[in-house]
C-alpha cells in the first residue's frame, strides 16, 4: 500500500507543472474571444433577430408595435417593390461585369507589366479612398453634366441614340439615367475588384507563362488556359466584394439617378428614416439579406472555391 | 504593320492605364473644382478661378465641426476594433477551442452583408432598447463593422508567423508576457497596423450605417450628403483634396523611410 502511495510523488510535480500552463491555456482563447465576439453577437446577430421580429409586427408609431406574426407584410412589400429588387440585381450585376472587364487589365498590369512603377500605380489605386466617396461620387455630376464633354462626345458619335434606344439613357441626358447609376456603382466598387485580382495574379509563378509560351501557346491561349484559371480565387472574391455592396447601395442611385432608377436600398432608407414604416422596411431588408445569402452561397458552390471563406 | 503590332503588345498596358484614368478622374475634378467660384449654391459647373475656399476652409457653418467629430469617431473606432479584432485573430490562429466554425462565420458574415441590412437591423435594436441615437450609437456601429476587417488582416499576418520563434523565446526563459511583448507583437505589428489603417479609413468614410444610426448627429459624410441636397460649398472639395494629398504624402514618406532603412540594413 505504502509503495503505491509513495510511488507517484516523483511524477506529480512534473505532471502538475505540465498541467498548469495547459489549463491556463485552455481558457485563454475564450478570454481572447469573449469581448469581440460578444460585441458581434449583441450588435450584429441580435439586431438580425430584432429585425426579423419587427418585420412581423403591426401597429403604428403612436400606439407602438406588437408582434402579430403578420407575414402579409412580406407579400405586400414584395408585391409593391419587386421592380426595385430586380433593378438592384441588374444594376449590381452590370457594375460587377464592368468592374471585372475594367479591373482585370489594371490588376494584370500591376502584377506583371508595371516593373518599377508597381508601387506608384498601387498607391494611385488606393489613394482615392482617402477622399470621401460621397465627394467623389458628386464629381460624376460634373463629369456627366448635360453640357459637359462626355455627353457632347457621346452625342456627336450618335451613341446616345443607341443607349437611349436600349433604355440606358433618356433623351440627351446621361445624368439621372440607369447608365449614370451603373457608371457610379462601377467606379465606387472598382478598387474592391482590383485588389483581390491583383493578390491572386501576383501569386502566379511567372515561369508558367514561359512554359506555356515554350509549348507554342499564343499569348491569348496562355491567358485563357493558364493565367485566368489560376486567378479564379481573385475573380470570385472580387465579384463578391463588388456585387454585394452594390446591390444594397443607395448613394449612387440617389445622387446620380432619378425616381426611375431607385434601388432597393433607397426604398429601405426612405421607409426607415422618412416614412417610418418599420415593419415594411424590416421585411424588405430581411428579403434583401436572404436573397444575397442565397445568391452568394450558390455562386461559391458553383465556382468551386469553398475554401475561400 | 509595326504600329498594329506595337499596339497589340501593349493592349493590356493601355487598357490598364485607361482604367487607372477612370479611377483618378473624379479626384482630378474634385481638385480642380476646389479652385472654382461657383455661381449659385452648387459647385458642379466651372465658373472662374479663385482661391477663396482654400483661404477659408472652415467658412461653412458646421463643416469643420462635423469633420472633427468624424475624426474622433474614427480614432476611437480604430482603437476599439483593433484591440478586439487582434485578440480574436490571436485566439483563432494560436489556440484550439470549441465552436471555431461558429466564430469564423460570425466574423465572415458582416463582410458578406450589404451595409444597408446591418444599418437597418442595428437601428431596430437601438429603437427597441430606446437608445439615444448619436455619438455612442455611431461608435458602436463602426466598431462592429470594422472588427471583421481587423481580424482578417491580423490573422493573415499571424498565420504566416513561425511559432518556433515564440517557443525559442520561452526556451530562453522569457515569461509569457515578455514573449508576447518582445517577440509576438513586433512580428504581428504590420498586420495590426494594416487592420488599424483599414478601420480608420472605413470608419471615417462610412455613410450608410451612420446615416441610419446617427439621429441628428452630423459626421462629415453626413454633411456632404446633406449638402448634396441643399447646395455644395467649395470647401467640401478643399477637404477632399487636402485629404488625398495628405494620404499620398504619408505613403510616400513611409516608403522613403522604409527604403532608407533597407539600405542601412544592406
Amino acid at each position: 500500500m505504502s509503495t503505491l502511495t509513495e510511488a507517484p510523488p516523483p511524477l506529480r510535480p512534473a505532471a502538475t507543472e505540465r498541467k498548469a500552463p495547459r489549463s491556463r491555456g485552455r481558457w485563454t482563447p475564450y478570454w481572447l474571444l469573449l469581448p469581440g465576439i460578444l460585441w458581434l453577437v449583441v450588435f450584429f446577430a441580435l439586431p438580425m433577430i430584432y429585425q426579423a421580429s419587427t418585420s412581423v409586427q403591426t401597429g403604428s408609431l403612436e400606439e407602438g408595435y406588437k408582434v402579430t406574426w403578420h407575414f402579409a407584410t412580406y407579400w405586400d412589400a414584395l408585391g409593391e417593390y419587386w421592380p426595385q429588387f430586380l433593378r438592384s440585381v441588374f444594376y449590381a450585376a452590370a457594375a460587377t461585369v464592368l468592374c471585372l472587364l475594367l479591373g482585370y487589365p489594371l490588376a494584370y498590369l500591376i502584377a506583371f507589366r508595371a516593373g518599377r512603377w508597381r508601387n506608384l500605380i498601387m498607391i494611385l489605386v488606393i489613394a482615392p479612398f482617402f477622399t470621401s466617396f460621397l465627394i467623389r461620387t458628386l464629381a460624376w455630376k460634373t463629369i456627366l453634366a448635360d453640357n459637359g464633354p462626355v455627353v457632347g462626345a457621346l452625342n456627336s458619335l450618335h451613341l446616345l441614340d443607341v443607349t437611349s434606344w436600349l433604355g440606358w439613357t433618356a433623351g440627351d441626358r446621361v445624368l439621372a439615367t440607369p447608365l449614370a447609376v451603373v457608371c457610379g456603382l462601377t467606379y465606387n466598387f472598382l478598387p474592391f475588384m482590383i485588389l483581390p485580382l491583383y493578390t491572386s495574379l501576383e501569386r502566379i509563378d511567372g515561369r508558367l507563362h514561359e512554359a506555356a509560351g515554350d509549348l507554342y501557346a499564343k499569348p491569348f491561349t496562355t491567358f485563357r488556359k493558364v493565367t485566368f484559371p489560376l486567378s479564379m480565387p481573385g475573380v470570385v472574391s472580387g465579384t463578391l466584394l463588388t456585387f454585394i455592396p452594390a446591390t444594397g447601395d443607395y448613394v449612387n442611385a440617389e445622387l446620380l439617378g432619378s425616381t426611375d432608377t431607385r434601388m432597393i436600398g433607397n426604398v429601405i432608407q426612405t421607409q426607415f428614416l422618412r416614412i417610418l414604416d418599420y415593419p415594411t422596411a424590416a421585411a424588405l431588408s430581411f428579403i434583401l439579406m436572404a436573397a444575397i445569402l442565397f445568391m452568394v452561397t450558390f455562386y461559391i458552390r458553383r465556382s468551386g472555391t469553398e475554401d475561400l471563406v | 504593320m509595326p504600329f498594329v503590332n506595337w499596339l497589340r503588345r501593349r493592349l493590356v498596358v493601355i487598357a490598364g492605364l485607361l482604367t487607372l484614368g477612370y479611377l483618378l478622374l473624379p479626384n482630378v475634378i474634385v481638385t480642380v473644382f476646389s479652385f472654382n467660384k461657383p455661381n449659385g449654391r452648387f459647385n458642379y459647373a466651372w465658373q472662374q478661378f479663385s482661391t477663396d475656399a482654400w483661404k477659408d476652409p472652415c467658412g461653412v457653418a458646421g463643416m469643420c465641426g462635423s469633420l472633427s467629430l468624424s475624426l474622433r469617431i474614427a480614432v476611437w473606432a480604430t482603437v476599439g476594433a483593433t484591440v478586439l479584432g487582434a485578440m480574436i485573430a490571436f485566439a483563432l490562429v494560436r489556440y484550439r477551442f470549441r465552436a471555431r466554425g461558429a466564430v469564423n462565420s460570425l466574423i465572415f458574415l458582416p463582410m458578406a452583408m450589404p451595409e444597408v441590412v446591418m444599418a437597418a437591423s442595428l437601428l431596430t435594436l437601438f429603437l427597441n432598447m430606446g437608445a439615444q441615437l448619436g455619438f455612442w450609437t455611431i461608435l458602436i456601429a463602426h466598431i462592429m463593422f470594422c472588427l471583421s476587417f481587423v481580424v482578417t488582416a491580423v490573422k493573415a499576418r499571424v498565420m504566416s508567423m513561425d511559432p518556433r520563434l515564440e517557443e525559442a523565446a520561452r526556451d530562453l526563459y522569457a515569461g509569457p508576457v515578455q514573449t508576447f511583448v518582445r517577440v509576438t507583437l513586433p512580428i504581428a505589428a504590420p498586420g495590426i497596423a494594416a487592420g488599424a489603417l483599414l478601420s480608420f479609413a472605413l470608419s471615417f468614410d462610412d455613410f450608410i450605417i451612420t446615416n441610419f444610426n446617427a439621429g441628428s448627429t452630423v459626421t462629415f459624410p453626413m454633411f456632404v450628403w446633406g449638402s448634396a441636397q441643399r447646395g455644395t460649398p467649395v470647401q467640401i472639395n478643399v477637404i477632399g483634396t487636402a485629404m488625398f494629398l495628405i494620404a499620398v504624402l504619408f505613403v510616400l514618406a513611409s516608403m522613403a523611410v522604409g527604403n532608407r532603412r533597407n539600405r542601412q540594413k544592406a
